[in-house]
C-alpha cells in the first residue's frame, strides 16, 4: 500500500534528486577535465620539490595540492558529489577523526623525542 | 503510471533532498543509504575501513619521523635517479604519479561505457587500466629493487633514521598489493564485460544476478580508492 503510493511520487522533483536515483552517468567531457586537472596539480607538487621551495610555502602547497586533488577524484570519478547526503556523511565524517588520532601522536612524538634525548642523548 | 516506469531495477523511492533527506534517511527505519545498491554501499564501507588501515600507517610513519633523534633521509634525493649525467629528483615517483592518475582516467570512461552498454569498450578500457596499473606495480618494484641494493632493509638505510627503510616498505608495500589486487579484479570483471555475462545475466563470482553493469563502477571505486591513497602518500612521504 505505502509502496504505490510512493510510486506515484517517483517522478524526480529536483534535478539532483533525480540523478542521484539514476545510474552514475555523466559527460566523458567531465571525465576528462578532471583528468587534465589531475595531471596539473600532480605536475605543481612535483614542482615544489623540483624548485626546491622550503618551510611553511612548502608545506602548504603540497597540502593545498593533495587535498584538491583528493576532492577530484572522490567527488567525480567516485561520483561522491551526486549520492545522497546519507551515503556522503558516512563515509566522509569518519575519516576526519583520524585528525583526533594525529593530534594524539603529534604530542606523543613530541614526548618520545623528548625523552630520547633526555636519556640518549642525540644522535649518536 | 507506476507499471510502464517499471522496470527490473528497483524503483527509486521518493525521498527529500539535502539535511532533510538526510535526517528522514537515517531517522527511517528502512535501509538508510537509499537508492545506493548493497554492493556499492558495501564497497563504500571496506574504502572507509582501508581509509583507517592507511591512516594508521600514515600516522605511524609520521610518529616515528618525529620522534627520531637521527636525521630523517631527504626523500627528493633518496628517490632521485640519474638520467643524462644528472640527478632528476623524485622523477620515478612523478612518473608513476601520472601512470596511476591516467589509470584511473581510463577507468572512469569505463564506468561510463558500461552503463551504455558498450561492452567492448568497456573491457577495453578496463583492460587498459590493468595495464597501467600493472605497470605502475612494475616501476615500484624497480624502485624497489633500486633501494634494496642501495642497502635498506626494513631495520636501516644508509642515510639515517633506520625507521624510513620500515615505514618505505610497509605503506608502498601495502599500497603495491591494493594495486595488484585492483588489476587481478579489473580483469576478472572485464572479462565478464567482454563475454556478455551482464546482457545474458550469467550467473556467478562477482556477477549480479540482474544484468546490470554496476558492478563496473563499483570495481572503479576500488580502483579510484588505490590512486586516492597514492596521493596522500605522494605527498606525506615522498614530498614532505
Amino acid at each position: 500500500m505505502t509502496e504505490t503510493t510512493v510510486h506515484t511520487h517517483a517522478a524526480p522533483t529536483t534535478k539532483a534528486a533525480g540523478h542521484a536515483q539514476t545510474h552514475q552517468q555523466h559527460p566523458i567531457g567531465l571525465y576528462l577535465v578532471v583528468w587534465l586537472l589531475l595531471f596539473v596539480l600532480s605536475t605543481f607538487s612535483y614542482l615544489v620539490d623540483y624548485v626546491g621551495l622550503q618551510g611553511y610555502l612548502r608545506w602548504s602547497l603540497i597540502l593545498l595540492f593533495m587535498v584538491l586533488k583528493a576532492g577530484l577524484i572522490v567527488a567525480i570519478f567516485m561520483h561522491m558529489a551526486w549520492e545522497r547526503l546519507a551515503l556522503i556523511y558516512a563515509i566522509l565524517l569518519p575519516p576526519l577523526l583520524v585528525l583526533v588520532f594525529v593530534t594524539l601522536m603529534v604530542s606523543e612524538s613530541h614526548y618520545v623525542l623528548f625523552t630520547r634525548l633526555t636519556f640518549f642523548g642525540a644522535a649518536p | 503510471m507506476s507499471a510502464e516506469t517499471h522496470s527490473p531495477v528497483r524503483e527509486p523511492l521518493h525521498r527529500p533532498a539535502g539535511l532533510a533527506g538526510f535526517a528522514a534517511d537515517w531517522a527511517s527505519d528502512q535501509r538508510t543509504f537509499k537508492n545506493v545498491s548493497w554492493g556499492k554501499a558495501m564497497m563504500w564501507i571496506f574504502l572507509l575501513s582501508d581509509t583507517f588501515v592507511f591512516g594508521c600507517f600514515l600516522i605511524a610513519y609520521m610518529s616515528a619521523r618525529m620522534s627520531t633523534a637521527v636525521p630523517w633521509p631527504n626523500p627528493s634525493e633518496v628517490f632521485a635517479l640519474h638520467i643524462g649525467g644528472t640527478d632528476v629528483p623524485l622523477i620515478l615517483i612523478a612518473i608513476m604519479t601520472f601512470v596511476l592518475i591516467t589509470s584511473s582516467g581510463t577507468m572512469a570512461m569505463a564506468v561510463n561505457f558500461g552503463y551504455r552498454r558498450d561492452r567492448k569498450k568497456t573491457a577495453l578500457l578496463m583492460v587498459l587500466t590493468a595495464l597501467f596499473g600493472a605497470t605502475f606495480v612494475g616501476m615500484q618494484a624497480f624502485e624497489w629493487t633500486k633501494l634494496i641494493t642501495e642497502g635498506v632493509r626494513p631495520w636501516g638505510n644508509p642515510w639515517g633514521a633506520p625507521q624510513f627503510g620500515s615505514t618505505f616498505f610497509m605503506i608502498t608495500g601495502f599500497h603495491g598489493t591494493h594495486v595488484s589486487i585492483g588489476v587481478i579484479f579489473l580483469l576478472i570483471i572485464a572479462r565478464k564485460v567482454w563475454r556478455g555475462d551482464f546482457d545474458t545475466e550469467r550467473r556467478g563470482f562477482f556477477t549480479s544476478r540482474r544484468g546490470q553493469y554496476e558492478i563496473v563502477e563499483i570495481t572503479g571505486l576500488y580502483w579510484h580508492f588505490v590512486d586516492l591513497v597514492w596521493v596522500f602518500i605522494f605527498a606525506f612521504f615522498y614530498l614532505w
